[in-house]
C-alpha cells in the first residue's frame, strides 16, 4: 500500500484551473520530485495536500495503521498531527523567536501537558520541557545549527534559515515531508550541502519526501521518481532517466523539441 | 514637592490597574490584530463577580480574586467563541471584527444595566483598610496589595508566554497563523487561551479597583478601558513589557494632573497624550514594526 494516494485532484480559483485532475502516489520512504515550469501548480498541490487550500474535487488519502484515511476536509493542524510536514518556498520561520523555540513549538501537538501543571510549574512540566529541549537540540545538531540555539531565527544566514525550516518540519515527526524549492536562492556549495542533508533525512528518519525544485542537478541526483506538471496537468511521470529523455517534458520546458534539456 | 511625590506613588498604584488591563489589549492585538473594545467591560464584569462572591457567598478576598479570574477567563473565551471566531472563520475584514467588538462592549454595558440596574453599588470592604505613613507619604494596605498582585500576575504572565508550550504557541500564532497551523498548533485553541489569560487579568483588575474605589457600576469599564488601550498604544501595541510600562505611565500622567491643579482635565490630558504619541511615535515605546490599519 502506498503512503500517500492522490486521486483526480482538481482546484479551481474562479475561472482558472490551477490543478487539473492530478493523480499521484508516494510509497513509504520514497523520494519523489515534482517539477514543471513556473505557474504549473506545484505549490498549489502542496497547499492542497497539507490542507491549506481545499480541493474543488478529488481525494487525498494517507496510510495510517495500514489503512488509507481520507485527508480532505481535515483541519490543517490535524493533518500535521497525522504526519504531513512542509517547508515554504519563501521561508516562513517564527522570526522573532529563538532557533530553539522555533523547533520546540513544532513539538506542541506531540507533547501533552495539562496547562495547570505548566502554570504551577510542577516537576512533570520541567521533565517534559527538558525532554523536548534535548530532542530539539539533537535535531539541530544534525543540521549544524546547535551553536545558534539562542539566536533569533531572523538573525541566521539564509542557508541556515532554510535548514531551520526543515528542522522545524521534522520536529513534528512527519511520515511525509514536503520541501518547496529548498535550494531556491542557494549558492552551489549550499546546494551541495542541502543535497547531502536531504539524503541524510531520508535514510536517518526513514520518511518519504516530496520535493519541488528547479535545480535539475539536485532533482536528478535525489529523486527516485519524478512527476512533471504543466498548466496544472501531469504531463509525465517516471524515473529521472526517462524524464530527461521525454519529448513532452523537453517541449514544456523549452518550447522546442530539438534542444538539449539536461 | 511632598504633594508631587505623594501623587507619583498614587500614580503607580492606579497605573498597575491600567497595566493589567493594557496587557489584555496588547495580547489580543498581538495574536489576531483586533482591538478588543469589550475588554474594559470584562473588567466591569470582574468587579461585579467579585462583588457577588463577597456579598452573597461571603468568600474571602483571595478566594474571590482567584475565582473571579477564572470566571472572567470563561467570559473572555465565550466572547471570542461567539463573536470573533465566526467572523475569523469566514475571513471577515478586520474592520468588521472591530465594529463587532464595539457591539459586544455595548451589549455587556447595557445588558448589565438591564440585569442589575445602572446605579452604582458600593464594593464590600473585603480587606480592612490600614493606613501607613512612610516619611510624609501616605500609603494604604490596599494600594500595596494592588501593586503586589499586579506585579505577581505580570511575572506569571511573562513566565507563561516565554517558558510554556502554550506561550510558545501564542508567540508562533502571532507571527504566522498559517505556518503555526502547519506545524500542528491548534490556532483556535491558542487564540481562545489568549483571551482567557487577558480576561483573567482584567477580572483581577476589576476586583482590585472595586476594593480601591469602593464602588462599581455597569459603565465603570468605559473610561479605564479606553485609557488602558491608550496605555497599550503608548507602550507599543503587541508588546507585553510595553503594555505594563504604558499602564504605569498613564497612571502617573493622570495623577500628576492633580498636582498641577487641573484634575478636572485628567481624562483630556490622557487623550492628548494618545494624540501626541500617535503623531510622534506611532509604534509606541516598544513597538517594533509599522502598525497595521484596523
Amino acid at each position: 500500500m502506498n503512503l500517500l494516494e492522490v486521486k483526480n485532484l482538481t482546484k479551481n480559483f474562479g475561472g482558472l484551473t490551477a490543478v487539473d485532475d492530478v493523480s499521484l502516489h508516494v510509497a513509504d520512504q520514497e523520494l519523489v520530485a515534482l517539477i514543471g515550469p513556473n505557474g504549473a501548480g506545484k505549490t498549489t498541490i502542496f497547499n492542497l495536500l497539507t490542507g491549506v487550500n481545499t480541493p474543488s474535487s478529488g481525494t487525498i488519502s494517507l496510510k495510517i495503521d495500514e489503512k488509507l484515511q481520507l485527508l480532505n476536509q481535515q483541519p490543517v493542524s490535524k493533518i500535521a498531527d497525522l504526519g504531513l510536514a512542509r517547508t515554504f518556498q519563501n521561508i516562513r520561520l517564527f522570526e522573532q523567536m529563538t532557533v530553539l523555540d522555533n523547533v520546540m513549538v513544532a513539538m506542541t501537538s506531540k507533547v501533552s501537558e495539562n496547562p495547570l501543571s505548566e502554570v504551577l510549574r510542577l516537576p512533570s512540566f520541567y521533565e517534559k520541557e527538558t525532554q523536548m529541549k534535548d530532542k530539539a537540540i539533537k535535531l539541530l545538531e544534525l543540521f549544524d545549527l546547535a551553536e545558534s540555539v539562542d539566536q533569533k531565527a531572523s538573525n541566521l544566514a539564509y542557508g541556515q534559515q532554510r535548514r531551520l525550516e526543515i528542522v522545524r518540519a521534522l520536529a513534528t515527526e512527519p511520515k511525509l515531508l514536503f520541501l518547496d524549492e529548498p535550494a531556491a536562492g542557494m549558492n552551489p556549495r549550499e546546494t551541495a550541502e542541502l543535497t547531502a542533508s536531504i539524503k541524510m533525512i531520508q535514510e536517518k528518519f526513514k520518511i518519504a519526501i516530496i520535493l519541488i525544485e528547479h535545480d535539475m542537478k539536485l532533482v536528478m541526483e535525489l529523486a527516485q521518481r519524478i512527476y512533471v506538471l504543466e498548466y496544472g496537468r501531469l504531463i509525465a511521470e517516471g524515473q529521472p532517466k526517462e524524464i530527461q529523455n521525454n519529448p513532452e517534458v523537453i517541449r514544456a520546458y523549452l518550447g522546442g523539441d530539438d534542444l538539449e534539456l539536461f | 514637592m511632598e504633594e508631587l511625590i505623594q501623587q507619583l506613588f498614587n500614580g503607580v498604584f492606579l497605573g498597575s490597574i491600567y497595566a493589567l488591563l493594557a496587557l489584555g489589549y496588547t495580547m489580543v492585538y498581538g495574536i489576531i490584530g483586533l482591538i478588543n473594545f469589550a475588554h474594559g467591560d470584562v473588567y466591569m464584569i470582574g468587579a461585579f463577580i467579585g462583588f457577588f462572591l463577597i456579598t452573597e457567598l461571603h468568600l474571602n478576598f483571595w478566594v474571590t480574586l482567584v475565582l473571579t479570574m477564572g470566571l472572567c477567563a470563561l467570559v473572555g473565551m465565550l466572547i471570542e467563541f461567539l463573536a470573533y471566531r465566526p467572523l475569523r472563520h469566514h475571513g471577515a475584514p478586520k474592520i468588521t471584527s472591530l465594529i463587532t467588538a464595539i457591539g459586544v462592549s455595548f451589549l455587556l454595558e447595557n445588558g448589565m444595566s438591564f440585569l442589575f440596574g445602572g446605579d452604582s453599588r458600593s464594593f464590600p470592604q473585603a480587606i480592612k483598610l490600614v493606613n501607613f505613613k512612610v516619611g510624609f507619604i501616605h500609603i494604604t494596605n490596599i494600594q500595596l496589595l494592588i501593586l503586589i498582585v499586579s506585579i505577581a500576575l505580570m511575572v506569571l504572565l511573562q513566565f507563561i508566554v516565554q517558558k510554556t508550550k502554550m506561550g510558545r504557541a501564542m508567540r508562533a500564532v502571532s507571527v504566522d497563523q498559517e505556518a503555526a497551523n502547519i506545524v500542528g498548533i491548534k490556532v483556535d485553541q491558542t487564540i481562545s487561551f489568549t483571551f482567557a489569560i487577558g480576561s483573567a487579568l482584567a477580572g483581577a483588575a476589576g476586583v482590585l479597583i472595586g476594593l480601591y474605589y469602593n464602588s462599581l457600576d455597569p459603565l465603570m469599564g468605559m473610561a479605564p478601558g479606553i485609557k488602558s488601550f491608550i496605555a497599550a498604544v503608548f507602550g507599543g501595541i503587541g508588546s507585553i513589557p510595553g503594555a505594563a510600562i504604558g499602564g504605569w505611565l498613564i497612571g502617573l500622567i493622570e495623577t500628576l494632573t492633580f498636582t498641577l491643579g487641573i484634575s478636572s482635565w485628567k481624562d483630556a490630558v490622557v487623550y492628548a497624550v494618545l494624540i501626541v504619541v500617535l503623531l510622534v511615535r506611532p509604534n509606541g515605546i516598544f513597538g517594533k514594526k509599522a502598525g497595521e490599519k484596523v
